[in-house]
């Protein structure tokens, strides 16, 4: 048995899974995005008792912060924990296991094949619960939804990797009506196996994701080329990073960026009035504040291989930098070095922990 | 003598085979261009990329990160670590439209004093054609 299927929709069964998973006391806890239906204010809910699950909200097309940034302080578990979870936050949760900053241990990961979510600006519009029917029903049938973030609509790994359960939502027509709840590890199969429902062999029809995948290629290239800079040397980087007024925000909301002490909001990049004259006997004129720009480039070189492309860097600019874009571009590049497929393997070593003795003989 | 631009590269020398075989270099009284402005580090892998891009984006004309062979480090596998990280920059550099030639990497032992005198000649050279750095003058940057 790798299937449950259930008579309901997929949000609904997925709420399902969660009351049993509580009442059975399979786990002790359950993270899950919520909406209070008074407010329509989202937030991430960690729930011990089932009548919480009431405000759940688990697919709702909404990303207030990464999941698996907030993971981490609840890890390791002491005791078992279900987490629902993006496909994308489920990644940058390995990523932050790898850097010791979480365990998986006793944590089971829920995850279902996403349709991308909106920006925090259209969430937070009062008419925005209106959105969701339509939003689950052009997801199921395997459109891209127009209005989602930028870096959503080019993912290609909506379908989570090495989630121990998995629901399928994006592009299955079925999941409008009906809950297919994959089990994927021992672990989901321990915990999950004794829900009711239909249960059968089924996995996921490769055939129908890899063609959504495909659509998502074309979107993803179509936004790269849109990016400047495209070859236009530091011109295009200032074009595209100059708006920056250095609030580091992204950096803050990002889940791979963990350094407690960034080296950019460090003494070291602190600088006194003698830096300023030498600075500006060359130039004539200086911008401030200093080292935006360098912030940008910087935080690629420490992380850009381990980018999930969540697109909260995005969400949060105050002056609207297509930060995610910029660095889901420059990211696939810095990965590509190494063949290396952020959150894709918890047991793959970081590309800057590891080395090969005959590798790069063209750069020295 | 020549008169015109003379770039100035940030060289960071690994001071266990770079930085010595520089320093050979000007005991054997090679002559290699006062563009270079070197600086000790303990080991290439000690340097951050992000030291090698302010350097570049405070208008260094060239910046030559230099250690020793791969296989001969000092501290065993610290230039492997500076290769890939010096990989990531460079990939960063080249998917931005950066001159990503304004970094090089180089590796120069200490008995290499002629390689490092013809490293530094060379890059000199082709930076001279490059012409400065643009983020020399870039008020807004």
């Amino acid at each position: 048995m790798s299937s449950i299927n259930l008579d309901m929709s997929a949000p609904d069964g997925i709420i399902a899974l969660l009351k049993y998973l509580l009442s059975s006391g399979k786990v002790s806890a359950v993270l899950v995005p919520r909406r209070n239906p008074d407010t329509g204010a989202y937030d991430i809910g960690l729930i011990a008792d089932e009548a919480g699950l009431d405000s759940a909200a688990p697919v709702d097309p909404v990303m207030l912060a990464n999941t698996g940034q907030i993971l981490s302080s609840l890890t390791p578990a002491k005791r078992s924990l279900a987490v629902v979870l993006k496909p994308c936050e489920l990644r940058a949760f390995v990523e932050r296991v790898k850097r010791e900053q979480g365990s998986l241990e006793n944590v089971l990961t829920i995850s279902y094949t996403c349709g991308g979510v909106f920006p925090l600006e259209k969430v937070i519009e009062e008419s925005f619960a209106d959105v969701i029917p339509n939003y689950l029903k052009r997801v199921a049938s395997g459109e891209i939804v127009d209005g989602t973030r930028d870096t959503c609509r080019a993912c290609e790994h909506f379908v989570p990797m090495n989630a121990d359960v998995t629901i399928s939502i994006a592009a299955d027509a079925g999941s409008i009506a009906g809950c297919r709840i994959y089990l994927n590890t021992d672990r989901a199969r321990e915990l999950v196996g004794g829900l009711e429902g239909k249960q059968s062999d089924d996995e996921i029809d490769p055939a129908v994701t890899l063609k959504l995948a495909a659509k998502r290629k074309v979107e993803k290239e179509k936004l790269f080329n849109s990016l400047a800079p495209t070859g236009d040397g530091l011109d295009g980087v200032i074009e595209v990073f100059g708006k920056c007024v250095g609030c580091h925000g992204c950096g803050r909301v990002c889940p791979i960026c963990y350094c407690l002490l960034c080296d950019f909001e460090s003494r070291s990049f602190d600088y006194d009035l003698p830096y300023f004259e030498k600075e500006l006997s060359g130039k004539g004129a200086l911008r401030l504040p200093p080292d935006t720009i360098f912030f940008h480039l910087g935080r690629m070189t420490h992380m850009s291989f381990s980018c999930v492309g969540c697109g909260l860097c995005s969400d949060v600019c105050p002056v609207g930098i297509p930060v995610a874009s910029m660095f889901k571009k420059v990211g696939e590049h810095t990965a590509a070095l190494f063949d290396y497929v952020a959150g894709r393997d918890v047991e793959e070593k970081l590309p800057v922990m590891v080395y090969k003795e005959e590798e790069f003989s063209e750069l020295g | 003598m020549d008169k015109g631009f003379t770039p100035r590269i940030t060289a960071l020398l690994c001071q266990w085979c770079s930085y010595t075989g520089a320093d050979l270099a000007g005991t054997s009284r090679l002559q290699y261009p006062t563009s270079i402005i070197a600086m000790k580090v303990m080991c290439s892998s000690r340097v951050d990329p992000v030291l090698l891009l302010k350097a570049y984006l405070s208008g260094s004309g060239g910046v030559l990160l230099a250690g020793c062979h791969p296989g001969d480090c000092h501290y065993e596998v610290g230039n492997y670590h500076t290769r890939r990280r010096f990989a990531i920059l460079k990939a960063i550099f080249d998917t931005l439209g950066l001159e990503s030639a304004r970094l090089k990497l180089s590796w120069i032992s200490a008995s290499e004093g002629p390689k490092f005198a013809q490293v530094a000649n060379e890059y000199t050279d082709e930076i001279k054609k490059m012409g400065e750095n643009p983020s020399k003058k870039k008020m807004f940057l």
